[in-house]
């Protein structure tokens, strides 16, 4: 049989990633979350990673179904303990390259102490973060990056949580590649994922992402994808141009860019041994015939 | 049934720089004493956080593993402690993590998931008095039913220094062997005391491994059981595209709505230990061949249920003592035949009630049943036994 040596073009050459027997997805129309599996995906093609040799790590909620869709191991279903599992992962198995998937929830409210600490120890994984503002698996409940004022499900009269600042957390926490990006820029999203999966280190790209089902409804009265788009574009500032901006003028917006790209040396295991004072077999072979057995307690 | 196991290719790897087994004669707290079983098993990951009266553990495990090429890791809470030997243990490693009763709250949700996926993880919980490290019992129905869903607990009870070795060897190889999260389930009594221990040869500690599957990503299906019950393990990072799911899902791994489905994979999780139970559930029968009475425990309690027996056949009372090695899956058979034979069977235990309902009901009313119970923050002495059970006509 001949082999067609042409590459069919009418097929997006990033499906062999996916896995065809779980479409359709169970992403509602205009969720950003497909968005970020595309870059997730061509991020992974164009630094040619062996995706046969990375796990990817996702807890509860719709973010969290991200991985479920494509061809790689992954973890899935315990609400908030990503970067617990991605710590054991990574210590026992350090050829493993693992990916978080987490939503703002996971990441940050159920998760937060995971990852404070994931970034003070400089684990060596990268945590993409969809933030789309509210908890939106669960029906629309406010979030720890819930813009202050905005109506939730459980904030019917507006919030009166103030919200953090993803990537201020993890800076100052320690993480050495944090960026923030969202999905009506892909051209940028697409960087930013893609230098987070060159990194080693803790890296942490947030990515402003839309939920027309939920937050778009409930909070900016919109269910249309294309108006959430158009507001999240609205509330992005570029990290130059923040630069010169006052904090009133910053008031309600989100500078996207990156905050720290660096080096530091990365988590390895909470004690490190030092090797000269291993006990030679040799010299257990002769304690041993001599009747001096070490014996400890 | 036998079964054959793969060479578990994670722990060749390592490169032994310190001995990992202490082969000999030792004078040993109990705690050092998991330390050093878990080693002897192969352990090669360790997650704790401090908590009292389990520190040792952590302690010894972070002073002993990276000698032997393994990684201990103090998490940030029990939650990280868990979680981070699920994964280790997806990873292939041979993970534990240990705490003391408040911190086994926290584990529910890990050893959930660790059931649901499958991974076989060792946890030990040192029981201690809410709040405080006084010696209790207390805990025998939270580790039984702790996490939510349908599951069978493998729970291993010791009552000495050398059975604190002993069983975590156990524990290990219960893991490994039906894929699933295993409880060595301590006591402040036994954790803090010093005792003789003796750690066997090398050769003679037997360790069991999962089996690794041999089959090729596109023939493996990673939740399919053989016919012992377990599936075949892969493990990450080797291109056999798993998802290690805590939520409902067919042989494929594929997260699954049908309820055929859901039910092939709740009975098949607890039926995996529930139908090995005899071989898991082991106990120690102590003159009981010509026994009217039988005093049953677990743990630290049966130590002064065997002195208490030993005055009362001095006594001429035919008394006898049986030991469960293995709290949980509950030994049916074997506690069933006790109400066969006696006339009285007496739980003993260190809280307020709680096993002894189980023993009971096992009972079935074809004998009398009776409770010395104590929650104090002290095991019972042979003379607080020997005065309950006084006011008992089978005894008096």
């Amino acid at each position: 049989m001949a082999i067609d040596p042409q590459p069919d073009l009418r097929i997006n050459p990033l499906r062999k990633y996916v896995r065809e027997d779980r479409m359709p997805h169970f992403f509602c129309p205009g969720c950003g979350c497909g968005q970020v599996l595309s870059s997730f995906l061509r991020g992974v093609d164009a630094l040619g990673l062996d995706i046969d040799r990375m796990t990817a790590v996702a807890g509860v909620g719709c973010t969290a179904r991200i991985p479920v869709y494509i061809k790689m191991d992954t973890l899935h279903g315990v609400h908030g303990r990503t970067l617990a599992w991605a710590t054991g992962i990574r210590l026992h198995s350090p050829e493993t390259k693992v990916v978080v998937f987490a939503g703002d929830g996971d990441a940050v409210s159920i998760g937060g102490n995971h990852f404070i600490h994931a970034a003070r120890r400089n684990l060596d994984v990268l945590m993409i973060v969809v933030n789309n503002f509210n908890f939106a698996m669960t029906g629309g409940q406010v979030a720890p990056m819930t813009p202050a004022g905005s109506v939730t499900m459980t904030t019917p009269y507006g919030s009166g949580e103030p919200p953090f600042d993803l990537c201020a957390l993890a800076v100052a926490a320690g993480a050495t590649y944090v960026a923030r990006t969202a999905t009506p820029h892909i051209a940028r999203m697409d960087q930013a994922i893609k230098k987070g999966l060159e990194h080693s280190g803790f890296g942490v790209v947030e990515v402003l992402s839309q939920c027309p089902t939920h937050f778009g409804r409930y909070a900016l009265g919109s269910g249309s994808p294309e108006k959430l788009l158009d507001w999240i574009d609205g509330i992005c500032v570029p990290k130059n141009r923040a630069d010169s901006m006052t904090p009133e003028e910053l008031e309600g917006k989100l500078v996207t860019g990156e905050f720290v790209h660096r080096s530091r040396p990365v988590f390895r295991g909470s004690t490190f041994i030092d090797e000269s004072t291993f006990i030679n077999e040799s010299d257990v072979a002769e304690d041993n015939a001599a009747g001096k057995g070490e014996c400890r307690s | 049934m036998e079964r054959e196991y793969a060479k578990n290719a994670k722990n060749a790897k390592n490169v032994k720089k310190e001995k990992r087994v202490l082969t000999g004669v030792h004078f040993m707290q109990g705690n050092y004493a998991v330390v050093e079983g878990a080693l002897a098993a192969g352990c090669d990951f360790f997650a704790g956080y401090p908590i009292t009266p389990a520190n040792e553990i952590s302690e010894g495990m972070s002073k002993r593993l990276p000698g032997v090429g393994g990684i201990f890791l103090q998490g940030e809470d029990e939650l990280c402690s868990i979680n981070a030997v699920a994964g280790a243990s997806l990873a292939g490693a041979k993970a534990m993590t240990a705490t003391a009763s408040a911190g086994y709250d926290y584990f529910q949700e890990g050893l959930e998931y660790g059931v649901a996926v499958e991974a076989p993880m060792v946890i030990v919980d040192v029981q201690r008095c809410r709040g405080e490290n006084f010696a209790t019992q207390a805990d025998i129905m939270q580790v039984r039913w702790g996490p939510a869903g349908d599951h069978e607990m493998i729970v291993l009870a010791p009552s000495s220094v050398q059975e604190l070795f002993d069983f975590t060897v156990r524990a290990f190889n219960l893991a490994e062997e039906y894929r699933t999260p295993v409880i060595v389930l301590s006591e402040t009594t036994i954790a803090l005391m010093r005792e003789r221990l003796v750690i066997p040869g090398e050769d003679e500690i037997p360790v069991v491994n999962r089996k690794w599957t041999s089959k090729t990503p596109d023939d493996y299906l990673p939740f399919q059981a053989d016919p012992w019950g377990v599936p075949e393990f892969a493990g990450l990072g080797r291109g056999y595209h798993t998802i290690y799911s805590i939520n409902p899902h067919d042989e494929k791994g594929s997260i699954e709505w049908d309820p055929d489905a859901f039910e092939r994979l709740y009975t098949r999780i607890p039926a995996k230990v529930a139908k090995h139970r005899e071989k898991i559930s082991t106990v120690q029968r102590y003159r009981l061949d010509d026994a009217k009475v039988a005093l049953v425990a677990w743990g630290s309690e049966a130590r002064p249920c065997l002195d208490a027996m030993e005055v009362l056949r001095e006594r001429g009372k035919k008394v006898g003592v049986m030991k469960l090695d293995v709290p949980w899956p509950f030994p049916e058979e074997a506690v069933s035949e006790l109400g066969r034979l006696m006339d009285l069977v007496v739980t003993v235990e260190m809280n307020v009630g709680k096993y002894a309902g189980e023993i009971e009901r096992a009972c079935n009313g074809r004998c009398r049943t009776a409770r010395v119970t104590k929650n104090r923050g002290m095991i019972h002495s042979p003379e607080e036994i020997l005065e309950a059970l006084g006011s008992l006509e089978e005894v008096r």
